[in-house]
């Protein structure tokens, strides 16, 4: 079983070494970034013994760059730095408060999006946001660096396609071009500091015209994963994002989500539920898009 | 287990510790470092009975872990009042009787003190949605939104 024990190691490599020493040794490991999903479930859930190796005091981990093309965010930014961050919240608003909208001021001064990509929760609120963006995951590991597509990351509830020898460096998001616009709504049943019972994100872009010409649709809470849903951004891409496209597009969320029933919400409220944000999340991106 | 040595600076005093690497860093203050004045309500994140500052950000001392603390500056609650001289928020949480059973009331006020040096004229309903991370059972909150508003005004223009 073993003994707890820390590390926060210096540099990418070392972490790597660490992490790959540890795997073939039978060690197992945790890493660490803000702390508030992995001390609760030290205290609760799982109360196993482990090396839990901090990646806090990596350069490449507070990376925060905004490029023509990319914009970087490091797996460690908590939060309250995302928020504090205005030509950031003006580009990816919908990302930015998908953030915000979990936990409290405290919560925030920790939390990361690289941390609730990694806890792989079926209800993470930034996963949907970050599927609408696009964005991909920059993993390391001790085959060197991988990219993949954020909604190929998580595979289950709780797990993500990461072997223990790797972690996450950062998020990759495409920055955006032209009229484009995002959103993020989740529904909880209290104004704020809750759990999702079902959540929509979307991204699209405009032409001059105010036809859509590109479109991104994730939901969460309703599916053991959050989803990319090709055929609610289809519905949108092509047309003026009138109500007649937004409740196609509502009507492809319902239709992609297969949630099970537990204290937060039935499977009915949760189909209608998730389709009613996608409705809302498309027309407030339109508006952005628009502005 | 194999401790853990930091040091870290902790009311702007430098500090040496042993932890033990599961510790919290609410652990280190209260039976590492004696400073009990930052108290555990659910060890959790939830209450924010644990808020201290780390490196001028606030945070629940419950969900960071104490070997974390290594070189950074930590404030808590015991570095608020200057001697026997009350922090104007403490002093106002006192005037409108913002505290009956007081375990939440150090969290608050550091909670609170974060809130005032990084919007010295929150309104209401700023306050509220800051502070929504602190839990009293006692107060129902409109007192201790009312003595931080107080004190907001007091520190804008003193008495």
């Amino acid at each position: 079983m073993g003994d707890y024990a820390y590390a926060a190691p210096a540099t990418v490599d070392s972490t790597v070494e660490l992490l790959s020493s540890s795997a073939n040794s039978g060690t197992r490991t945790q890493v660490l970034a803000g702390g508030t999903d992995v001390l609760v479930q030290m205290r609760s859930t799982d109360r196993g013994a482990r090396l839990i190796v901090d990646i806090k005091q990596l350069a490449e981990t507070n990376v925060l760059s905004v490029g023509e093309d990319e914009i970087y965010i490091g797996a460690a930014i908590p939060s309250a730095i995302l928020n504090e961050n205005a030509e950031l919240k003006g580009l990816l608003p919908g990302l930015i408060e998908s953030a915000d909208l979990i936990g409290s001021t405290q919560i925030q001064g920790r939390a990361s999006i690289g941390g609730n990509l990694c806890n792989s929760s079926p209800a993470g609120d930034t996963i949907p946001a970050l599927i609408a963006n696009s964005a991909v995951c920059h993993i390391v590991g001790a085959d060197g660096e991988r990219d993949v597509p954020v909604e190929d990351f998580v595979t289950g509830v709780g797990t993500n396609c990461m072997a223990p020898h790797e972690f996450l460096l950062g998020l990759r998001v495409p920055t955006p071009k032209g009229n484009t616009g995002d959103a993020y709504l989740r529904f909880i049943p209290r104004t704020e500091m809750d759990i999702a019972v079902a959540g929509a994100g979307v991204r699209l872009t405009l032409d001059d015209s105010g036809a859509c010409t590109a479109a991104r649709v994730g939901i969460g809470a309703v599916a053991p994963t959050a989803l990319v849903v090709s055929e609610a951004a289809d519905a949108l891409i092509g047309t003026q994002v009138d109500d007649d496209a937004l409740n196609a597009a509502a009507d492809a969320c319902s239709a992609a989500a297969s949630p099970i029933s537990d204290k937060r919400g039935t499977v009915e409220y949760r189909i209608k539920v998730v389709g009613v944000l996608c409705k809302r999340a498309g027309a407030i991106a339109r508006d952005r898009a628009k502005a | 287990m194999a401790k853990v040595h930091v040091s870290t600076t902790v009311n702007g005093q430098p500090m040496d510790v042993l932890v033990e690497p599961n510790d919290s860093l609410l652990d280190t203050l209260r039976d590492g470092l004696g400073l009990t004045g930052t108290k555990e309500g659910c060890a959790t994140g939830d209450c924010g009975a644990c808020s201290v500052m780390l490196d001028g950000r606030l945070v629940c001392s419950c969900l960071v872990l104490g070997a974390e603390a290594e070189g950074k500056t930590i404030d808590t609650i015991e570095g608020v009042a200057d001697g026997d001289g009350l922090h104007v928020i403490q002093q106002k949480f006192l005037e409108h009787a913002a505290l009956q059973c007081g375990i939440c009331t150090p969290g608050f006020i550091v909670a609170a003190k974060a809130l005032l040096e990084k919007n010295p004229n929150p309104d209401e309903t700023t306050i509220r949605y800051w502070l929504a991370g602190n839990l009293c059972r006692c107060t129902g909150y409109d007192k201790i939104v009312r003595a931080v508003q107080d004190a907001a005004d007091e520190l804008a223009s003193p008495a």
